[in-house]
């Protein structure tokens, strides 16, 4: 180790260690510490989705004499959906590379586009399960259609919750300029937006696409 | 306008939940009253109800266990007293009140008392001994806490408006869903750990980052303090299982709050993906609250041998082996649901290669002792006591991990005293292990001895006075949670586990005037150096209590056991052997009131969501949204510490030290 | 101290990379990253696109469309980890490419765990509706 060593090290909220790996030179910089946390709290979310998904698959057939997922699904609404969300996923990483270079004006601009495809999506899946509830579809009908608005409504409201946030960091950005702590958030806001479009490849890949193939081809 | 809450909600008609709720409401209001007499109010909202110090968290954390264990555990004495006397009886507990007892019983245990002891060990221990001035996220961890203290609020509330669930501490579906639990009860319940969940869930990530990513310089993996690797593996656990039960809960939640069907009778609803699913979070559960104990157990084992642990690579593979094993299991807790022989074959004997790595550790502990010059303090004490008690429970559970075994056992008390022989032998021996240990570090004076190992002993022999014949009368055939019974072969052995009950009652009788007679003597007790027991890792290196920022310099780790080997040089030269370092200012977190803040919205909007107050649920949501808002608006979020006063603050013990070192050398 | 004035593209997932000693190489330009970016959106709009064809042609052998898509929804799932969350096999990443490797085991064993013991309880217990028709 450097002379460092002999005196007082840097305070583990503020400042970076000159030693890198494995966590023996010290305390990690908080853009590092931050970023892990985030990332394992999305790992739990991640495992929260996959229980639902459970509960889905081992309820998929469970139709109660209702409408199956054939009869159900429009897959050009899915793939409209789909679109936009892998592009605010795009948007949200040209924000960070405005974030990077500190500049207000495209930073707004792409997490405003963000936001724009974001509320899209959500409208186009408030606009899917209306029509689904109005056809006698709705969550109450049976054990699949409670399972499918679930997981889908889920991911959904993550979604709406992401919004939410992203409105609050435009404000922030916009009041606070690129304070280290206002651009940590960041960080966890594009990790949360890139993993909830990482959810939505799952859903659209198994609940639309392979749900609705004909029964004989259903695993 | 207040949804379904009306005055019937309180229950004038029943007598018994009445006088305890009054009791308890009217003692709330004159400890709360006699706090702002005293004028106590500032000092408290300012050094503890906004702390974001994970000691003052940690303390919080504990004291928030040791409330509810006595709310659970005058449950068990009403069960155990019904139990005694409903011999061809009817008992003194209706069957509609003795269900509401035995659910809030176990929820409690688990939920408000174990997991918050081994959460509150984790916050004060883990930074201490890391060598760090505090965990990932303060903040954060103020706001876990009070998540989790709100959740416990909204379960006694139940006692005195509405009632508890009537469904075990678990609510299986279909009794759980609306058609049969048409009540509040379920609700109350459902809410209560949906808010104090997301309370643990933030706890396990900071835990579990605090570890990985915040150590002192030179703090490799293989140098951390084996309660570290134990709390990493817990707080995995967390991370992993918690997301489960918060999704399960919320899948209930639907079918009662919206008319879903997943676990319904009708429409089809499969309400035995509600076992799968809650005990896919149940299994791991409970090794989140005995893998934190086991730590405990380890720093106790050899601090009071006077060696090292024995075989630290062993005990990490182990722990990390138990980690992911546990995930592996689940099934042994339903064998008798019907998945047939292939499935239960397979649990079973994964049920069985999990107390493997449980044995490797039970033989490091033995040889840590064997070769040592053993102390008996009381911690010590209670770590003998769970290697014995714990043993006999893991050898218990291993025979109902052959389901055959278990067709029979499922269900039956025997059942019952093996997770009571585990969770008391293991948790809870190691929760009050880590209590004695510890409280001389957190407070500044040590407890007084004679009435901690009179407490230990009490417990340990009620224990077994209580348990062992639940273990017969279940063997004979006794189901769990039978509110009366007419077989005489029973009824001895149920008086019997009744005098034990109250022997235990003894034990914690005792261990309340222990806290209340070395407070009251504390002065004579103050512990200077802040190292009581002759400690061997780095928490023992602050003083007692340690001052907001721990320590004034980090610590240079350069092999294991760190404190411990400047400790031997300093005491063969008798004299301080660590030059007075080059002290600079700090900067700390400032405290927040968001936590509490948040606490307060959350127990508002769960009451609300019981009782359909729709209009005031939407309310709480916006202002706690507001709140959030608020605190991430501030600008200043660290206050500094100037190094004059660092310097005061550590030179102080830096002589208290020098002093205990000059008297060796008389 | 430089760690104000770091660049850092926004959505790195805490590397264990030292903040201000950052190696010259790893450095990227605006344009790299840009490119980068495109490169992950063009990838993964192509296997979006490639899983709608698959599932709506005839092309492909039938009883394996389902096991087709799983394949292209995972190979997706990656191309957002490597481009978008930056997950790499750099030793400094380990830390994280461990916790997502206990995630996608712990995914697996609830999801594959609950579907076998499931299938099981299923075919062996009697369903609920027609235990209650039984009952009456």
């Amino acid at each position: 180790m450097s002379a460092q060593a002999v005196h007082a090290l840097p305070d583990p909220h503020h400042a970076s260690s000159q030693v890198t790996g494995h966590g023996a030179g010290g305390p990690a910089p908080k853009r590092i510490v931050v970023g892990y946390g985030f990332w394992i709290f999305l790992l739990s979310d991640v495992i929260m989705f996959s229980s639902f998904f459970a509960a889905y698959a081992v309820l998929f057939k469970n139709t109660a004499g209702g409408p199956v997922a054939q009869q159900l699904f429009d897959l050009r609404n899915t793939a409209a959906e789909t679109a936009c969300l892998l592009g605010s996923t795009f948007t949200c990483a040209m924000a960070g590379l405005a974030v990077g270079k500190r500049n207000q004006k495209w930073t707004q601009l792409a997490l405003l586009a963000t936001g724009l495809l974001g509320v899209t999506f959500i409208s186009l899946e408030l606009r899917e399960f209306a029509s689904l509830v109005a056809r006698g579809a709705g969550p109450t009908r049976s054990a699949f259609l409670s399972s499918f608005f679930t997981l889908v409504g889920c991911h959904g409201a993550h979604v709406t919750v992401g919004l939410l946030w992203l409105g609050t960091m435009m404000a922030q950005f916009y009041a606070k300029g690129f304070r280290q702590n206002i651009r940590h958030r960041f960080l966890c806001f594009s990790l949360f937006w890139h993993a909830l479009d990482i959810i939505w490849v799952a859903i659209f890949s198994l609940v639309y696409l392979v749900g609705t193939l004909p029964q004989e081809l259903l695993p | 306008m207040l949804g379904k809450l009306t005055w019937q909600a309180i229950p004038f008609g029943q007598p018994i939940p009445l006088a305890v709720g009054a009791f308890v409401v009217f003692g709330m209001c004159a400890v709360l009253i006699w706090v702002a007499a005293k004028g106590y109010v500032p000092y408290l909202w300012r050094e503890w109800i906004t702390s974001v110090d994970h000691k003052r968290i940690g303390i919080m954390y504990c004291l928030l266990a040791s409330i509810m264990l006595l709310r659970g555990f005058s449950d068990a004495l009403m069960m155990r007293s019904q139990q005694a006397l409903a011999f061809h009886a009817a008992g003194y507990l209706p069957p509609e009140h003795y269900d509401q007892i035995f659910s809030a019983h176990g929820m409690i245990m688990i939920f408000f008392v174990a997991m918050p002891f081994v959460i509150g060990l984790m916050n004060f221990v883990i930074p201490l001994q890391l060598g760090v001035r505090d965990v990932a996220f303060p903040t954060l961890n103020a706001v876990s806490f009070w998540l989790t203290a709100a959740g416990a609020l909204l379960v006694n509330v139940s006692l005195v408006i509405g009632e508890f669930a009537r469904t075990g501490w678990l609510p299986y579906p279909p009794l759980s869903e609306l058609t049969y639990s048409p009540g509040v009860g379920v609700d109350y319940y459902l809410w209560a750990l949906q808010i104090s969940g997301v309370g643990t869930l933030m706890a396990g990530i900071n835990m579990a980052t605090t570890i990985l990513k915040m150590r002192a310089p030179g703090m490799n993996y293989m140098r951390m303090p084996m309660f570290c690797w134990t709390s990493l593996a817990s707080s995995l656990l967390i991370v992993a299982a918690f997301p489960i039960l918060t999704s399960t809960l919320a899948m209930l939640l639907l079918d009662r709050y919206v008319g879903f069907h997943f676990f319904t009778n009708e429409a089809g609803g499969n309400a035995m993906m509600f076992m799968n699913l809650i005990w896919a979070w149940g299994h791991p559960e409970v090794y989140i609250l005995v893998l934190p104990a086991f730590g405990v157990f380890s720093e106790v084992v050899s601090t009071f041998s006077g060696k090292p642990l024995f075989g630290y690579r062993s005990m990490v593979m182990a722990t990390m082996a138990i980690c992911v094993l546990s995930f592996t299991v689940w099934l042994h807790h339903f064998f008798t649901m019907g998945a047939g022989a292939d499935v239960n074959g397979f649990f079973g004997i994964a049920s069985m290669l999990i107390a493997i790595p449980t044995g490797v550790k039970i033989y490091n502990w033995l040889f840590t002792m064997y070769g040592g010059r053993v102390r008996f303090s009381s911690p010590m004490l209670w770590a003998l006591g769970f290697m014995v008690t714990f043993v006999i429970g893991g050898m218990t559970g291993v025979l109902l991990a052959v389901p055959p075994a278990d067709f029979v056992l499922h269900n039956s008390l025997f059942l019952v005293a093996h997770f009571h022989n585990v969770i008391i032998g293991g948790v809870l021996f190691g929760a009050f292990a880590g209590y004695t240990y510890w409280f001389p570090k957190a407070f500044g004076f040590t407890l007084d001895e004679r009435l901690g190992k009179a407490a230990f002993w009490c417990w340990f022999v009620g224990f077994y006075v209580a348990f062992v014949p639940l273990y017969v009368v279940g063997l004979e055939g006794m189901t769990r949670r039978m509110q009366h019974y007419d077989r005489p072969e029973w009824y001895p052995w149920l008086l019997v586990a009744g005098v034990g009950a109250l022997i235990i009652l003894c034990g914690i009788a005792l261990q309340i005037a222990q806290l209340t007679i070395s407070i009251r003597s504390r002065e004579r007790r103050r512990e200077p150096t802040g190292d009581p027991w002759d400690g061997r890792s780095l928490e023992w290196a602050t003083a007692s209590p340690p001052p907001v920022f721990n320590f004034a310099v980090l610590p240079i780790v350069a092999d294991e056991e760190p404190y411990w080997n400047v400790k031997q040089r300093a005491r063969a030269q008798m004299r301080l052997v660590t030059a007075e370092p080059k002290y600079e200012h700090i900067e700390m977190p400032r405290n927040s009131p968001v936590g509490f803040i948040t606490a307060f919205f959350a127990v508002l909007t769960g009451f609300c969501l019981i009782w359909h107050i729709w209009w005031l649920v939407v309310l709480g949501l916006v202002c706690a949204y507001i709140s959030f808002v608020v605190f991430a608006w501030r600008d200043e979020g660290e206050f500094e510490i100037s190094a004059e006063e660092v310097a005061r603050i550590d030179r102080a013990n830096r002589e208290a030290r020098a002093e205990y070192l000059r008297g060796l050398a008389q | 101290m430089t760690t104000e004035d770091e660049f850092d593209a926004g959505s790195n997932v805490g590397e264990d990379r030292a903040v201000g000693t950052e190696s010259a190489a790893e450095e990227r330009t605006l344009g790299q990253e840009f490119r980068s970016y495109a490169l992950g959106l063009a990838l993964a709009v192509a296997l979006t696109a490639a899983s709608f064809w698959v599932r709506g042609t005839d092309l492909v052998y039938g009883p394996s469309l389902a096991v087709a898509l799983l394949v292209l929804a995972v190979a997706q799932m990656g191309i957002h980890l490597i481009f978008f969350l930056h997950i790499t096999t750099d030793p400094d990443n380990t830390n994280n490419v461990l916790a997502l490797a206990f995630g996608v085991l712990i995914v697996c064993l609830i999801v594959f765990g609950s579907l076998w013991v499931m299938q099981h309880l299923n075919h062996n217990m009697v369903p609920p509706d027609e235990l209650m028709r039984m009952q009456r």
